[in-house]
């Protein structure tokens, strides 16, 4: 799939709600690093699901510019993979230093990460082939759903 | 007044005209969407839907081993895409690389991973059988397509010779759909003007025309041959010339005359500017990626006349991908000095008095050249007006089809022709004919397959046949992996 903006967050957004939803569904009980109830977990990590969504709205901005320097206006899938690097860091800097207040105490980094790179591989994957299984029409236009 | 003339007449609701791979996605989408083949019928000259195109790969040195210049998830034979080629691939041969070139390395770190074209064909092959392909087809030669004063429109036919008692055979239809494929082949004019002339169809060659023969002659003495055009198939035709060369050990010298000669990077601004060197222009595949559904596809569809001809023009121009193994080869013949590329506009071409040709050639910077070589193998693939096809040129004259700012054929953005509307009934086209339209990738595999995808929304919205949603397409590709009948 080529995205347009517009394609480009609403992909993001339902992908988040469907695949990582139930990712962190499976993942959170056995994330390491962290104590604490099991509700308690859950909440903070669909927190840090919410906050992806939302920052991640911000980056979609960023990658359609540096798109726009692209002949081909594509964003290939190696991209859609990296840019979990500086997406993954921003949001741990943010939570560290506390900057994100609803979630507080922030999970430590083994649990953060694993959860992070697990739910963003899941996606990626998914974006990349079964996405077109039932969402025909996705893919012509540009990732959007509605 | 048909049926008074004695001429046979079948009524059938959807007739697609072509029996190409452009008549194949349309009728594999509308099988999936629920159509029974009793609805359908592909009027066609030929008997499998990727004949005309293994014909025109294999003459343009692609024969089913190697590979042809098309994205990993346009799957003609399948609607979603998925799984992709590289992953089939990488399943059959058991080559894990095809997966890491597809999803890590294209096209940043190397070149865009693409199928080969036998592995397009084997699956055609498949899904033709599976949606029954072949209960749908009746050959002939179509002559026309006629609106009907009740709607809907009439297609005449000529059946094969001996197969019908009547030189005639008409279809009634509430919607017909036109995919032929390219009007034809154009050539050079000087190169047209040469054969027309001398008579000699042997030395100068088309690279879609059989010329396998040039080849074999190289093989037997060292020979000169100039290749012309700056497009995937004087890539491809080089790399065989470069290939034999190697392999047997030949002496061929290549003189490839580039009528634009790209140096360097190219376009109006810094967020539109295409690669290119060494006389070509870079892309990966036929049009910029996004056109197939990213933000090209998005920008043309609200486009009008002069905008969109202008846009045509912006994203347009010959290219070729430039793959690693095409570089080295060049950059091998440059350094070897037996690869002679410049930049030339072709005057005339003449015969020599010892059986070979000189191509007068006049350079932009004004410096003439006379090469002089055994062949001359046209690669500018040009095509034909679109009303060199009788079909088009009846349907511009008598049933109100227009041309679109390009100059080919009209169509809406689910691809009916404009002003062609009969009744209830409607008349679309997809493919090269439809080039200049709100979607630029017509003639490509998703091109058919976006056009196909618009034409059975159409027809679902006119009650033809059901929308398909999430669930009926999941079971359905279900069926599609199993191998089940629709």
């Amino acid at each position: 799939m080529v995205p347009t903006l517009l394609g480009r967050i609403q992909t993001r957004i339902f992908l988040l709600a469907t695949v990582g939803v139930v990712i962190t569904a499976l993942l959170v009980p056995i994330l390491p690093g962290l104590d604490g109830p099991l509700s308690q977990n859950y909440r903070t990590a669909y927190l840090v699901l919410a906050a992806v969504a939302v920052l991640g709205v911000g980056w979609e901005f960023v990658y359609h510019f540096l798109m726009q320097f692209r002949w081909e206006k594509d964003w290939p899938t190696v991209f859609g993979l990296v840019t979990l690097v500086p997406e993954g860091l921003l949001l741990f800097l943010l939570l560290r230093s506390g900057a994100i207040g609803i979630i507080d105490p922030a999970p430590p980094a083994s649990a953060f990460w694993t959860l992070f790179i697990v739910v963003w591989i899941g996606v990626w994957l998914t974006a990349n082939g079964p996405m077109r299984v039932p969402f025909i029409r996705w893919r012509f236009r540009g990732g959007r759903l509605l | 007044m048909v049926a008074q003339a004695g001429i046979p007449m079948h009524d059938i609701p959807f007739v697609t005209i072509g029996g190409g791979i452009g008549s194949f996605v349309t009728v594999d989408y509308l099988r999936i969407y629920g159509v029974p083949t009793s609805q359908m019928r592909v009027l066609s000259n030929i008997d499998t839907p990727w004949q005309t195109y293994e014909f025109l790969t294999r003459c343009s040195q692609i024969p089913r081993p190697e590979r042809i210049r098309s994205d990993s998830s346009s799957r003609p034979d399948n609607i979603w895409g998925f799984p992709s080629y590289a992953l089939e691939e990488a399943w059959r041969e058991k080559n894990l690389k095809y997966l890491i070139q597809v999803g890590f390395l294209e096209p940043i770190f190397d070149d865009y991973w693409t199928p080969r074209a036998g592995t397009v064909f084997r699956n055609l092959e498949r899904e033709a059988k599976r949606i029954g392909y072949w209960d749908m087809l009746i050959k002939g030669q179509v002559r026309m397509v006629r609106k009907r004063v009740g709607g809907g429109y009439f297609t005449v036919m000529n059946p094969p010779d001996g197969t019908s008692p009547t030189k005639r055979v008409v279809f009634r239809s509430r919607f017909v759909h036109i995919a032929v494929g390219y009007p034809g082949l154009k050539y050079l004019p000087d190169l047209q003007e040469f054969r027309q002339k001398y008579g000699d169809f042997t030395h100068v060659v088309n690279a879609y025309e059989p010329h396998e023969h040039v080849y074999e002659f190289l093989k037997t003495r060292p020979g000169t041959v100039v290749v012309r055009g700056g497009g995937i198939v004087a890539s491809r035709v080089l790399q065989r010339l470069f290939d034999d060369r190697e392999k047997f050990n030949l002496q061929t010298q290549v003189i490839h005359i580039f009528r634009t000669f790209v140096t360097g990077s190219h376009g109006p601004h810094i967020w539109m500017r295409r690669k290119g060197g060494d006389g070509w222009a870079y892309q990966g595949f036929n049009y910029p990626k996004s056109v197939w559904g990213g933000q090209l596809k998005a920008e043309m569809r609200k486009l009008e006349g002069e905008a969109r001809r202008q846009k045509y023009k912006d994203m347009g121009g010959t290219n070729t991908p430039k793959r690693r193994r095409w570089q080295e080869q060049m950059k091998a013949g440059r350094a070897g000095g037996y690869y002679h590329p410049f930049q030339g506009v072709v005057e005339r071409v003449e015969p020599t008095s010892d059986g070979k040709l000189v191509s007068h050639v006049r350079s932009n910077d004004g410096t003439i050249r006379q090469p002089v070589s055994d062949f001359i193998i046209d690669c500018t693939g040009l095509e034909a007006d679109i009303a060199e096809h009788r079909l088009f040129a009846d349907l511009l004259q008598y049933s109100g089809a227009y041309r679109n700012p390009v100059g080919r054929l009209e169509v809406e953005r689910h691809f009916e022709v404009k002003g062609t509307a009969s009744g209830n009934g409607a008349l679309y086209a997809s493919g090269s004919a439809t080039l200049g339209g709100y979607f630029p990738g017509v003639d490509t595999f998703l091109g058919l397959q976006v056009a196909a995808q618009e034409i059975a929304d159409d027809l679902a919205k006119r009650g033809f046949c059901r929308k398909m949603g999430p669930l009926r397409s999941t079971a359905q590709w279900f069926k599609w992996a199993f191998n089940k009948p629709v």
